[in-house]
């Protein structure tokens, strides 16, 4: 079977120019050389610091961002090849969820129109059938037909994320770039929403990219997981496997980061160091050797080859092969 | 040196109103705890619990006229500071009680540098004069671990990462070595990597001073990290309050116990994850009983009652009939 999604070689560089009287031109490789592919009805996930490009290797696989280099194949059709009518057809059937609900919505536009838009875009739906669909689709992400009347402004933070949903749902996608979509959020409403689209997930059989922060929100709902560090994805495979042993010394450090809710887990809190240099001027070799334990000349001057066994792969000179608990 | 018995800072009965369409509503209704020397204090809670108007009452840097301080005691050190001037609040802040805010870069003047912004504190509270302020800034900077201090010292907040603002903003905060130190979500605007950093320096500060620590945050995952005493607020009220161990091993708060079944576990297999329905209720909606009944699973006839505070186990109490003492009878 084909996949859903397989994005190859994607890059996205951005260059400023600044400073007077003499500017200076600097190249920021956000996005440089990502590969992963997602199945259907697949929950994918790109975890990472900020800066690392996850949002942007989101957005440029949707073509929000113009890619630099790359291909993006989508359900086998090449989207950066795609004529501008093609693409159009093709966007029917990935959508985008955004992290802040308050302005991914339009504050004077009612929830009903909101939702209909897409429908009246694209040709599907118009007048009364247009309306009786977006008040299923509200129906389905769990808030009531009343809704349709109102404004976002009316809605909480956890509401106006349902609206964000059921807009991506109006043309029946067979994928969802989500970004951070529940970090604006309470636990308890982040929960709510969670679950919301794991059934969502079920009931349409949907692939889902998922960008977060959150390595417990990617474990919790990705299949398959990428890690990212400056531009580049240092280490990818099953989301169970990948934070239970993770080979990259970095999936290690930011799983040993995020803390654990429970008291007695407090001894492991690990002494990082260093902090994520910038995508401006990533260092020679393998980009995290200033921070790794591990790191030796070879680090400092190659960058490590991508290595893969079973579905699990990084890239790492010196990757480990041990699990929970083990010393280093 | 004060008496170690008395608590560097004991809250009774603290009531925060807010004005809302003409009308005093209480953000913070009845808090009261005691914080001692050496001590972290986790007031735990989502938007809008009350936790955050808490620390400003105690800061005295609620936002007038909308905010006042309705009732209740704020004894720092044995002096109640509640309704105390500006003039007498501003002589503490900064020096007895500092606080550092969630968002280092709007909580640093721009226009200043650095080094002078800690200086500030010494020369203001402590008479130093310049050059001998200087040097303990200087002092106060390399203690929060900011590589190259002495070449940074000149340099202003947005030469900095967002971490090494947040070390700058503890450094001004510990200069004039303060008994309580309130923290109000000091890593949530970072990256985890950060925050572990971040939370190991503020470990090792109180460790070496001795202050007094109340750690305001939404993630338990931090709480956990730091904190020797957890008090969980919901609708302005404390429901359970308890030490760390006592509420991580046993929640007896139903709240408390949903919050943690609803975060996404990352040392946990196939957890079947709970939402909690519904949503908090709005200040002028307050239900009469229990706040949390309407959204709790095991609501019945006795949670329309008022509840108090009642011991639940060793050092834990919660506001819920039920976990104090109602499992027995049940």
């Amino acid at each position: 079977m084909t996949p859903i999604l397989e994005v190859a070689g994607l890059k996205k560089h951005f260059s400023t120019t600044r400073g007077f009287p003499w500017p200076v031109k600097t190249v920021v490789r956000a996005v440089d050389g990502v590969d992963f592919r997602v199945h259907r009805g697949e929950a994918f996930g790109l975890v990472g610091e900020s800066g690392c490009g996850k949002s942007t290797a989101a957005r440029a696989l949707l073509r929000l961002i113009e890619p630099d280099a790359g291909s993006i194949r989508f359900d086998g059709t090449d989207l950066r090849a795609a004529s501008a009518g093609a693409l159009r057809t093709l966007r029917q059937r990935m959508q985008i969820v955004f992290q802040d609900p308050y302005s991914a919505l339009n504050p004077r536009r009612a929830i009903g129109r909101t939702l209909a838009e897409p429908l009246i875009v694209h040709g599907r739906a118009r007048g009364a059938a247009a309306r009786e669909a977006a008040a299923a689709l509200l129906a389905e992400v769990g808030l009531p037909a009343a809704a349709m009347a109102r404004f976002p402004h009316e809605f909480s933070g956890g509401q106006r994320q349902r609206i964000g949903i059921a807009r991506a749902l109006a043309l029946r996608p067979d994928l969802i770039v989500a970004d951070e979509p529940v970090s604006a959020l309470d636990v308890s409403v982040q929960a709510q929403i969670l679950l919301l689209l794991r059934q969502l997930q079920a009931s349409r059989n949907l692939a889902f990219v998922l960008v977060s922060h959150d390595l417990g929100v990617v474990r919790w709902f990705c299949a398959r997981v990428a890690v990212m560090y400056l531009g580049r994805i240092v280490e990818q495979g099953p989301a169970a496997q990948v934070f239970a042993a993770p080979r990259h010394p970095y999936t290690r450090m930011l799983r040993d980061a995020s803390p654990v809710p429970d008291p007695a887990c407090r001894a492991v809190l690990p002494r990082v160091v260093g902090e994520i240099p910038s995508a401006a001027a990533p260092p020679a070799g393998c980009h995290f050797h200033p921070r790794c334990p591990r790191a030796t000349d070879i680090c400092r001057a190659t960058w490590p080859g991508w290595t893969e066994a079973a579905g699990h792969g990084c890239a790492c000179h010196h990757p480990d092969g041990g699990g929970w608990g083990v010393a280093q | 040196m004060p008496h170690p018995d008395i608590p560097v800072l004991h809250l009774d009965g603290l009531r925060t109103e807010f004005r809302i369409d003409g009308t005093w509503r209480a953000a913070v209704d009845g808090i009261s705890f005691a914080l001692r020397r050496g001590e972290t204090l986790a007031l735990v809670g989502e938007s809008g619990c009350g936790k955050s108007a808490t620390a400003l009452s105690i800061m005295g840097l609620l936002p007038r006229p909308a905010g006042r301080i309705a009732a209740g005691r704020i004894v720092l050190a044995g002096r109640d500071i509640a309704g105390l001037p500006d003039r007498a609040l501003e002589q503490l802040r900064g020096d007895r009680m500092a606080m550092i805010f969630q968002e280092p870069m709007t909580s640093l003047n721009p226009v200043m540098t650095i080094g002078a912004q800690v200086a500030e504190a010494l020369r203001l509270h402590r008479g130093a004069s310049r050059q001998a302020a200087n040097r303990q800034a200087l002092a106060a900077l390399e203690e929060v671990r900011i590589p190259a201090a002495a070449q940074r010292f000149h340099d202003y907040p947005h030469q900095f990462s967002g971490g090494m603002r947040q070390r700058v903003m503890i450094a001004i905060a510990l200069a004039c070595e303060p008994a309580l130190l309130l923290a109000d979500e000091p890593t949530t605007a970072l990256d985890v990597t950060i925050q572990a950093q971040v939370l190991g320096l503020l470990a090792d500060l109180k460790a070496r001073h001795g202050m007094a620590m109340l750690f305001i945050t939404h993630n338990l995952g931090v709480v956990a990290q730091i904190a020797d005493r957890v008090a969980v607020m919901y609708a302005g009220q404390i429901v359970e309050q308890g030490s760390v161990h006592a509420i991580f091993a046993r929640p007896r708060h139903p709240y408390t116990a949903a919050l943690f079944a609803a975060i996404p576990r990352l040392d946990r297999d196939g957890q079947a994850l709970a939402a909690i329905p519904g949503r908090v209720p709005s200040l002028d909606a307050m239900p009469a009983g229990c706040r949390f009944a309407p959204r709790c699973t095991l609501a019945c006839a006795g949670c329309a009652q008022p509840q108090a505070l009642a011991p639940a186990g060793p050092d834990h109490a919660a506001r819920c009939h039920l976990a104090a003492g109602g499992f027995a009878l049940a």
